[in-house]
């Protein structure tokens, strides 16, 4: 089947089979490897991709099924001359050591704090708990995905709002 | 594993959606947020020879509320019951339930429709459906009917779907703002498959006696359960210290869980008995102004 759709603002046309997943199609058809694939049953979130504004697990989606819609990836998110903010909070916080669980987790707290960023440390370990990782114990990441929110708009916002009573 | 080889269609059209699975006799499966089909389908345990994608098809994605309750559009995902902000007043025993279903972003394309008619045992909203007593409204090739939530689900991943019908909306009865209600879990990580889970409700007289009392419990048997008898325990009673310990030991009597890889036989009772006295300790603290 022709599927059409964008991807990292590029438009791309692909024949796949149905059965293709949209992870396996980012990676064998389109080349961008940086989507990994670790369970392909939808655990370890290591797929994650943003569709249409919302983090998902491209393992858990066909490539048919992405036919007219926008598809971010960490490719996406990530400039060839210098790092994102979250790029480099992951950096400063040593929040990867084998890097395997990485693009998954770069794009779902990009998901996260593109619609929350004003989220808080609880709201981080929930969210990421869809996103395994067996080097760093979390505490890095989560380190790192709060300190980045500030480059989401976190600090301006509290700029912009009246503090409430404590 | 990669999928098993399938033909793909995606109607634009609910009937012709219903004549797609018709024509294909229980060999074609529908295809909602994929969130359970697509694993299935990695595991091959299914190998349908087609999806249909309700994707396209209009009407399935509403949320209504109303005086005579709740209805749920089948592809109603979770993430749009977890930001609807009146959702969460006119049903918020729904609304807490799916605070437990799956991570981030499972919850992002995972649907109503497509949790109920997987049907897994020791999944939230089956349990909510039928301790709320819901009802499925169908089309298929017959017409359309509703289905009780007692009378749909049948054993572990069956319902009483005919092959050739689609669950087009859930229906809640409405819920009293009075109401109080539990619901509590026990998993792993937060957003896996429970080990175990219980949703208690209840209204009261004028005297603070429960009346009406409902209690579910989901993950401790092939399919989610009634509790009659901890209902039995409730009914025409104040909530206290006694008959909280009572419920608790009726429901664990009245479950027959399996061991299985997760938890044995005895750990999964003992905890269907703590989930609904934990249940039943915020159904009974949960209004706020009480004193």
């Amino acid at each position: 089947m022709r599927v059409h759709f964008k991807v990292n603002g590029a438009d791309v046309d692909v024949e796949v089979e149905p059965r293709l997943t949209l992870a396996d199609c980012l990676r064998h058809r389109l080349r961008l490897t940086g989507t990994h694939v670790g369970c392909e049953h939808g655990v370890c979130g290591a797929c994650t991709v943003i569709v249409d504004g919302a983090a998902v697990r491209a393992c858990l989606m066909l490539a048919v099924q992405a036919d007219g819609a926008e598809v971010v990836t960490v490719e996406g998110l990530s400039h060839d001359d210098h790092l994102t903010p979250l790029q480099a909070s992951f950096r400063r916080h040593h929040a990867l050591q084998c890097g395997f669980c990485t693009p998954g987790m770069i794009t779902t707290a990009h998901a996260l704090l593109t619609e929350e960023p004003d989220c808080d440390a609880d709201r981080v370990r929930e969210v990421l708990s869809g996103n395994l990782c067996r080097c760093t114990g979390y505490i890095s990441i989560v380190e790192a995905v709060l300190d980045a929110r500030s480059a989401y708009g976190h600090e301006e916002r509290e700029k912009v709002l009246p503090k409430g009573p404590t | 594993m990669k999928l098993p080889p399938f033909e793909y269609a995606c109607p634009t059209r609910l009937s012709d959606a219903v004549a797609l699975l018709a024509a294909h006799n229980g060999d074609a499966k529908l295809l909602a947020g994929g969130q359970s089909l697509v694993p299935m389908l990695a595991f091959r345990l299914a190998a349908p020879s087609l999806l249909v994608d309700l994707r396209k098809v209009p009407d399935l994605r509403r949320i209504d509320i109303s005086a005579r309750g709740v209805t749920l559009g089948a592809m109603v995902r979770w993430c749009d019951i977890l930001s609807h902000a009146r959702l969460r007043v006119a049903h918020p025993l729904l609304a807490t339930a799916v605070t437990h279903v799956a991570h981030y972003q499972i919850r992002n394309r995972g649907t109503i429709g497509g949790s109920i008619a997987h049907a897994d045992p020791a999944a939230e909203i089956p349990g909510i459906a039928l301790t709320c007593e819901a009802e499925m409204a169908v089309v298929g090739s017959a017409g359309a009917r509703a289905i009780k939530a007692a009378d749909f689900f049948l054993g572990a991943l069956t319902t009483a779907l005919a092959p050739d019908e689609i669950i087009v909306e859930i229906r809640f009865p409405a819920w009293p703002a009075a109401r109080r209600f539990g619901f509590q879990e026990f998993a792993r990580r937060r957003g896996d498959f429970a080990m175990a889970a219980a949703a208690v409700w209840y209204d009261q007289d004028e005297s603070g006696k429960a009346r009406n009392a409902h209690v579910g419990a989901i993950g401790v048997g092939d399919r989610p359960l009634r509790l009659a008898a901890v209902e039995a325990v409730l009914d025409g009673r104040a909530i206290d210290e006694a008959v909280i310990a009572e419920a608790e030991a009726a429901a664990s009597a009245a479950v027959d869980p399996q061991t299985d890889i997760h938890a044995s036989a005895d750990y999964r009772r003992a905890l269907a008995g703590t989930m609904v006295e934990r249940a039943l300790r915020d159904a009974a603290g949960a209004p706020a102004g009480e004193g």
